[in-house]
């Protein structure tokens, strides 16, 4: 066990933890964060994605040791930026959501590639997104989602 | 449950190594799947952990006297945007998994893992790659060709670590990879392919040619290297089927459920020649690299 700092969603947290454990148990088991959802397990689906200091991660495969003093926001935090107002709209405008289980990671995801990059070709998205896997839309209004995204919340970015 | 360490600095982590021989965990993204168990448990750990990640020591890219230095918790993704490092990493960088793996593993762990079908090892096999090994009582430098052993076999002692990645900062002529994969991300290696030449006055100074996924560890053989020296460049096409002769015996994939044997060994040639071809073409007429 040991003792593990973190700000989760723009909160100072502590939790005296297994550091070994996932990140994603820890979000879900102990701070009730079910958006942060479980698919593969092994990195490659995208549906645990959360932020680490703005960057998009696979929560399933961080060890909860390698978050000592980061900054993890979940879907829930992202809820309450102007940001995600934006994605929001975006995605329900393009009819980029079916069942939605991909959704809070796809969300997180192209916020951190739109962060990095606020006017990505098709081909950025698509390649920002790489690691979200859709069983549902076949990614082409997920994809004009985040374009959209990027003209309507021109600034934000 | 085992034991946890948190060094502070990278002296603590070699004092705390020499000490009590934990197993050395940066991005976590390969061991993480390897000892995963049920949701909600510890992953299946049986060693201590020493944690590394947090070590800003080891997170640096420094560009000197014709080598590049890379420290061991540089991630992925941080390669893939800075400026001293050569294309031909980038690609098969960007090659590699997911933003979301890319930005949590680390280059270190990429060589650590062993893995015959690691996406950047024929790459740092032709940057001639030399792994900087730290332990409180020296510091040793190792070939990769000699550092990685086997299939998940590396030669490093429990008190020891990867401290940091030199490659060389040459300036090719002509370099290409390729990787063959199910998928454009998310993918694990069929076949991978580097290859890089330089010529002076039309004639060939330096050729590297290193294959992924073939054999238990890259194939780069320095002695076939050394026969290419001095074709003309505008042989080269016509030297192919020579070439892809010498090879041929050591290309020796398996079938498993990603591809055949036969498929993986028919990419490779197809790659030597494909090399071979464009290289006699493009050089001389402008230093190109292929993607």
């Amino acid at each position: 066990m040991a003792e593990i700092k973190f700000v989760l969603n723009n909160e100072k947290v502590q939790i005296d933890r297994d550091p070994t454990m996932r990140l994603l148990d820890v979000l879900r088991d102990d701070f009730g964060l079910i958006g942060v959802k479980e698919g593969c397990g092994e990195g490659e689906c995208g549906a645990c994605s959360v932020l680490i200091d703005s960057e998009v991660a696979s929560s399933c495969i961080v060890p909860l040791g390698n978050v000592f003093d980061k900054k993890i926001v979940t879907i829930e935090g992202f809820k309450k930026t102007d940001r995600y107002k934006v994605l929001h709209e975006a995605y329900e405008e393009e009819g980029a959501v079916q069942c939605g289980f991909c959704i809070p990671g796809m969300l997180l995801a192209s916020e951190s590639l739109l962060n990095k990059n606020p006017h990505p070709s098709e081909d950025e998205i698509r390649d920002g997104l790489s690691g979200n896997l859709c069983r549902c839309t076949g990614y082409n209004m997920i994809v004009r989602a985040v374009q959209r995204a990027a003209e309507t919340g021109e600034g934000l970015w | 449950m085992v034991k946890s360490y948190f060094p502070k600095t990278y002296r603590q982590a070699l004092e705390i190594l020499a000490k009590s021989n934990p197993a050395i965990i940066a991005g976590g993204t390969d061991l993480m799947v390897k000892k995963r168990r049920w949701s909600g448990l510890s992953p299946g750990f049986s060693e201590d952990m020493i944690f590394i990640s947090q070590l800003r020591e080891l997170d640096y890219i420094r560009r000197e006297n014709g080598k590049i230095y890379i420290g061991a918790n540089v991630t992925l993704e941080k390669l893939l945007h800075d400026k001293d490092i050569p294309e031909i990493l980038k690609k098969a960088v960007a090659s590699m998994a997911s933003p979301g793996v890319r930005h949590t593993a680390t280059l270190a762990g990429n060589i650590a893992n062993a893995s015959p079908a690691g996406d950047t090892l024929p790459v740092l096999y032709i940057l001639n790659a030399r792994i900087v090994i730290g332990s409180l009582e020296r510091e040793n430098v190792i070939q990769i060709e000699d550092f990685i052993l086997g299939p998940g076999s590396i030669d490093l002692r429990r008190s020891e670590i990867i401290k940091e990645i030199i490659i060389d900062d040459t300036d090719f002529d002509f370099m290409m990879y390729e990787k063959v994969g199910g998928r454009k991300s998310d993918a694990i290696s069929k076949v991978s392919f580097a290859a890089a030449v330089s010529s002076v006055f039309d004639m060939v100074t330096d050729m590297r040619i290193a294959i992924g996924a073939v054999a238990p560890t890259v194939v780069r053989i320095r002695e076939f290297e050394l026969q290419l020296i001095d074709t003309p460049v505008n042989e080269m096409a016509q030297i192919s089927g020579l070439v892809k002769d010498l090879y041929k015996p050591l290309i020796k994939p398996i079938s498993d459920q990603r591809s055949t044997a036969d498929y993986r060994k028919m990419c490779v040639l197809n790659f030597i020649e494909e090399f071979l071809n464009k290289a006699g073409k493009r050089i001389g007429k402008e230093k190109d690299i292929d993607w």
